[in-house]
């Protein structure tokens, strides 16, 4: 220890001035060679702690918790990003594409990533708008309608930008804070508005659908955010076969989260194809001659501005083709749209001869509130006699009007005068006055004849269809009358501003309530597809002697992977049977076979010159009085062959008598069904 | 002034020749601590090492960037360490007020002439390096105060020395945190009291300085801020406080981030380290990470085992530091060698402790390890002295021995 004796020296001086300054003496301890070599000692005890605690905590972290910092390493720096899965496509019922979709490029704006709102994110608008061709007022608009709508979401400003705009977007990111390319599904509807209420139409998943309690989430749970589902239509109905699973692209990102690896990726699972009941050539056929019913309503100065029809196989319940009119392109909802341009396609279809009419998203055919006129005859009568409160033999209805018990008169249309007339002859030419007897005589019965019918044909009841918005209409009774008055009388002690509207008046059923009913007037409320399924039920029971199945109608026939392999056949079996008196079934579909054919019979202009031998038409015209405009014109028909049967509805509003507006529609679409020629015939019958 | 302990002189040739012996082979020119020197040469090649694979794609087309400017340094600063090591430090006591003079200067030439790097203004821009003040001013403050305590060595019990002494570090420290740099602030305040405390003043003074420490403490960090004077940059306050809080989950603009990020890739390393699949490093999630991070960057790609070894280098470069300490042939050598300790420990154990989460964000390098030329000449200019502290010493028990025996 050599050393520390030199080191020593100096702290000998320090000890000699103690005795130099005394005052200090008692209180500081000589410093020797123990205190520099405990000093140095507690310096190198430090520095050992200090070593000591650094390898616990370096244990601690790298040998006890390592698997955990790996873990979250990972998190860090590992992300799935989603590959969209194309959506399936919808076939009609022989594989021709209704619905396609195709992967295209998309430029998005990722709100949350957008320069601060001011002077640098309007010249982001101005640089991108000069890029894409747009406004950048337009751009504005389109990103705060996606932001309200999807709030999380990119929102994507425009579809199949040119190659020469992506390759500018992937060079020059640093110029365009917030925008990306990034591959999309879109949807393609090849026939445009054909069919379009039926189809639907998709949009991006939205959070409230997302979110556990809504009515939507057992639909959309586990979608990932961001993906387009189905809206509306059979889009929303069969989406998850639809859909398909997204696949996954597992990248490894930077702290700045460019990605800086690229891992395997997991494809995406195209979405199955839906194969429908739907027959391509009919549904075009059935669109053109909707469109030419409605023609045919303006010449005559009717307005026209709303119809729809829908062909049926009564015995299955498939859907041949539907259509409503309005109607609108859901090819622009694919699309971005800004808001005024969504209020637009929403609510402005696009009409014949460049009208413009209410309400296009509205399936006419399945979701709307009619009265049906005289097209619920049949329904009256077959109710009645299966009552035995009809004797089809006793000639009623003489005379152009009838006053009933209380003292209100109903008439003819037209005020005609039939004479006093049989069941059959009283369908044959729709006489009013007859069917305002039948009502009047069966008031009163227990259960209602007519009502009780009615219901066992799915009136006023949902029809088990494969669409999210069926109406259920309504079938006036005594007991839905007394139903009504209560609500009414509940609602209006507590009145909201819109008004109740259970009922126009509290009072009560009264005999004229049941002959409205029996010419399918007053409350009843109803649409193409019941009348459909009603006529579906006699066209059963008189192919199947008597026994009627109520059919369950629908439009998907099978799901299909995209080779074309079924993967699951939907099944939809019949809702009950209905049994009937053979002898009173053949009465009143005799009355409506002479309708169309006899002379007088109310469509027989119209289906003059149709093979009645080959292909026997059972058809009945209706027209609906509906307050404040024009009637609407209806017409039922039943074409009971034995391998191609098919019940036929057709409506139009505001389109004059049925023969005139409506019956030509069916036999265009019966024509295109039964490979006749196509012929357009207008009823000159100024009837019902 | 009557110095307690002279340089010691070379031996008289005469005397030499009178003896008639051959001159002795082992001069003290050539003489150098090996294992401090074994500690020196480890830690400058993990640094190259290190620095290489983390910062291979920091600049576009040049991998080697960093770590062959490193190389540089090292190289400049071992042939500064030689260069030291060959003079006799005692001579250096004479020119302690040029010295302190020259601490003083470099660092208000910082501030005055200085650019700014990451929000302050700690490094003077020359074409090919930029000088940072703080870092040469350990070394010249290290030099001064034990020139000073040296000076005061017979009223080392006076409160007047400890007060003179923690004056003298403390008006260039308050420069330097004003750059501001916190940690380098706080190494000048680590010497001064392990200089005072080797020297042996009275165990009350230390007990006072660090009363003071605490009140200075509680000024700075709650006090001040409540009347609105504002010591310490709001950033550095939230780093400070932010440690006190680690299970927070922070993002990226938040002050515990980097320490968060920090530790998840030096836990991540686990034994044996991660190597090139290093997600954590290479994708910029620790910041600063050939810097004032690099510690991370050694534990996330070498795992516990490189992070052990270059601990290790480290132990051997303190121990041999207290070593010469105590074999210092007089006072001013074994006060320089006190506070070439404090600074490494210091430097060291704060951080490594900020890296693993165990001390607070302070910013201060890790010597010889983090990139930069002051800081890793510094650091081999106070190891050159270490070295002309062991030579010095090992020469005088050279001379002793012979002159005892006759």
């Amino acid at each position: 220890m050599n050393s520390l004796e030199r080191v020593r020296t100096p702290d000998r001086t320090g000890g000699h001035s103690l005795h130099e300054h005394p005052r200090f003496g008692q209180r500081v301890p000589p410093p020797g060679a123990s205190q520099l070599g405990l000093r140095v000692a507690i310096l190198g005890g430090v520095a050992l702690i200090m070593f000591g605690i650094i390898f616990f905590r370096l244990w601690y972290l790298q040998i006890l918790s390592g698997e955990q910092y790996v873990q979250q390493a990972a998190a860090n720096t590992l992300r799935d990003l989603p590959i969209v899965a194309p959506r399936g496509q919808i076939l009609d019922r022989e594989g021709n594409v209704l619905v396609t979709s195709r992967v295209t490029n998309a430029v998005q704006i990722v709100p949350s990533e957008l320069p601060p709102a001011g002077p640098g994110r309007r010249a982001l608008y101005r640089r991108l708008g000069g890029l894409l061709g747009m406004s950048p007022r337009r751009i504005v608009e389109i990103e705060e309608k996606g932001h309200k709508e999807v709030s999380y979401a990119p929102v994507t400003i425009k579809t199949d930008a040119g190659r020469g705009v992506l390759t500018v977007l992937g060079e020059r990111q640093d110029e365009y804070p917030g925008v990306k390319q990034e591959q999309v599904s879109v949807r393609r509807y090849p026939d445009g508005e054909m069919a379009a209420q039926m189809f639907g139409y998709v949009s991006q998943v939205t959070k409230e659908e997302k979110e556990p309690g809504t009515a939507l989430y057992p639909h959309f749970k586990g979608v990932e955010t961001g993906t387009m589902v189905g809206q509306e239509g059979l889009e929303y109905q069969y989406d998850r076969y639809l859909r398909g699973t997204p696949g996954v692209r597992p990248v490894e990102v930077n702290s700045e989260n460019q990605v800086v690896a690229n891992k395997p990726v997991t494809k995406p699972r195209v979405g199955y194809s839906l194969r429908l009941t739907l027959d391509l050539p009919l549904q075009r056929e059935g669109e053109v001659a909707l469109r030419k019913g409605m023609e045919l309503a303006r010449a005559l100065g009717h307005p026209g501005n709303g119809a729809a029809f829908l062909a049926m196989e009564p015995r299955s319940g498939q859907i041949l083709a539907s259509g409503s009119y309005p109607s609108f392109d859901p090819n622009r909802f694919v699309k971005p749209l800004t808001e005024s341009e969504l209020k637009e396609v929403e609510q402005i279809g696009k009409g014949v001869e460049g009208a413009r009419e209410p309400d296009p998203l509205l399936d006419r055919a399945t979701e709307g509130h009619y009265p049906t006129g005289s097209t619920f005859k049949p329904i009256t009568a077959i109710g009645s006699l299966e009552a035995g409160l009809l004797d089809p033999n006793v000639g009623m209805g003489a005379g152009s009007c009838i006053v009933a018990a209380g003292g209100q008169k109903f008439c003819n249309a037209g005020n005609n005068d039939y004479g006093a007339v049989g069941l059959v002859a009283a369908l044959k030419v729709s006489s009013d006055t007859y069917f305002f007897e039948v009502g009047e005589h069966d008031n009163g019965h227990n259960p209602p004849a007519i009502q009780a019918m009615a219901h066992k044909l799915g009136i006023g009841r949902p029809t088990g269809i494969d669409l999210p918005n069926e109406s259920e209409g309504v079938l006036p009774s005594p007991a839905w009358r007394e139903d009504q008055n209560r609500k009414q009388a509940k609602c209006l002690r507590h009145p909201p501003r819109v008004g109740c509207g259970y009922v126009a008046e509290i009072r009560p059923w009264e005999p004229g309530d049941n002959m409205d009913l029996a010419v399918g007037q007053g409350d009843l409320q109803t649409d193409p597809l019941q009348m459909a399924v009603a006529y579906s039920t006699l066209a059963n029971a008189f192919m199947g002697g008597g026994e009627g199945t109520v059919p369950t109608p629908h439009v998907g026939m099978a799901i299909e992977n995209p080779s074309g392999g079924i993967v699951q056949t939907l099944n939809f079996p019949p809702r009950r049977k209905v049994k009937f008196n053979d002898a009173n079934l053949n009465l009143v579909m005799e009355g409506i076979h002479d309708a169309t054919f006899e002379r007088g019979g109310t469509s027989a202009d119209v289906w003059s010159g149709w093979n009645q031998a080959k292909y026997p038409v059972y058809g009945k015209t209706g027209t609906a009085e509906r307050a404040g405009q024009v009637e609407q014109a209806w017409y039922m028909c039943i074409l009971p062959d034995a391998n191609r049967p098919i019940v036929i509805a057709v409506t139009v509003e505001q389109g004059g008598f049925g023969d005139q507006a409506a019956a030509p529609v069916a036999r265009l679409i019966a024509s295109k069904w039964f490979n006749q020629p196509l012929k357009l015939m207008s009823g000159s019958n100024a009837d019902h | 002034m009557p110095a307690p302990l002279s340089p010691i002189t070379a031996p008289e040739p005469s005397r030499r020749a009178q003896a008639g012996q051959p001159e002795p082979r082992t001069g003290p020119r050539l003489m150098l601590d090996p294992l401090l020197t074994l500690a020196v040469l480890g830690l400058g090649l993990c640094s190259v090492k290190i620095l290489g694979s983390v910062t291979s794609e920091a600049v576009a087309g040049q991998p080697n960037y960093y770590s062959e400017r490193q190389g540089i340094y090292l190289v400049i600063g071992a042939a500064l360490m030689l260069v030291v090591a060959r003079i006799d430090y005692a001579r250096l006591r004479q020119f302690k007020y040029w010295i302190y003079g020259a601490l003083l200067l470099s660092i208000v030439a910082v501030l005055g002439l200085g650019h700014g790097a990451n929000g302050s203004v700690r490094a003077i821009s020359f074409p090919l390096f930029s000088f940072q003040g703080s870092e040469l001013g350990k070394v010249f403050l290290i030099l001064a105060l034990a020139a000073l305590v040296v000076d005061r060595s017979r009223h080392l019990g006076e409160r007047e020395t400890t007060a003179r002494v923690m004056l003298a570090a403390l008006v260039p420290a308050m420069f330097v945190i004003a750059q501001p740099d916190l940690g380098s602030g706080l190494v000048y305040v680590a010497i001064a009291v392990t200089v005072l405390f080797v020297a042996g003043v009275p165990w009350r003074h230390l007990a006072g300085l660090v009363a003071l420490g605490a009140v200075a403490l509680a000024l700075v960090l709650g006090a001040a801020p409540a009347v609105g004077v504002h010591v310490l940059k709001h950033y550095e306050v939230e780093r400070l406080t932010a440690f006190l809080d680690p299970s927070k989950d922070y993002n990226s603009e938040q002050a515990g981030y980097q320490q968060q990020e920090s530790k998840i890739a030096i836990g991540a390393g686990q034994k044996t380290g991660t190597g090139a699949n290093d997600t954590q490093i290479k994708g910029n999630y620790v910041p600063e990470n050939n810097t004032d991070f690099v510690f991370a960057s050694i534990g996330s790609r070498y795992g516990f085992a490189g992070a052990a070894l270059v601990l290790s280098l480290y132990a051997l470069l303190i121990w041999r530091t207290l070593r010469i300490l105590t074999l210092s042939k007089d006072l001013f050598g074994a006060l320089v060698a006190g506070g070439v300790a404090a600074m490494l420990m210091f430097q060291v154990f704060v951080n490594v402790g900020v890296s693993i989460g165990i001390m607070p964000v302070t910013g201060v390098t890790l010597p010889l390890m983090s990139y930069g030329g002051s800081s890793v000449i510094a650091t081999l200019l106070a190891v050159g002295l270490l070295q002309s502290i062991y030579v010095q010493a090992r020469a005088a028990e050279a001379l002793k021995g012979r002159v005892l025996r006759p």
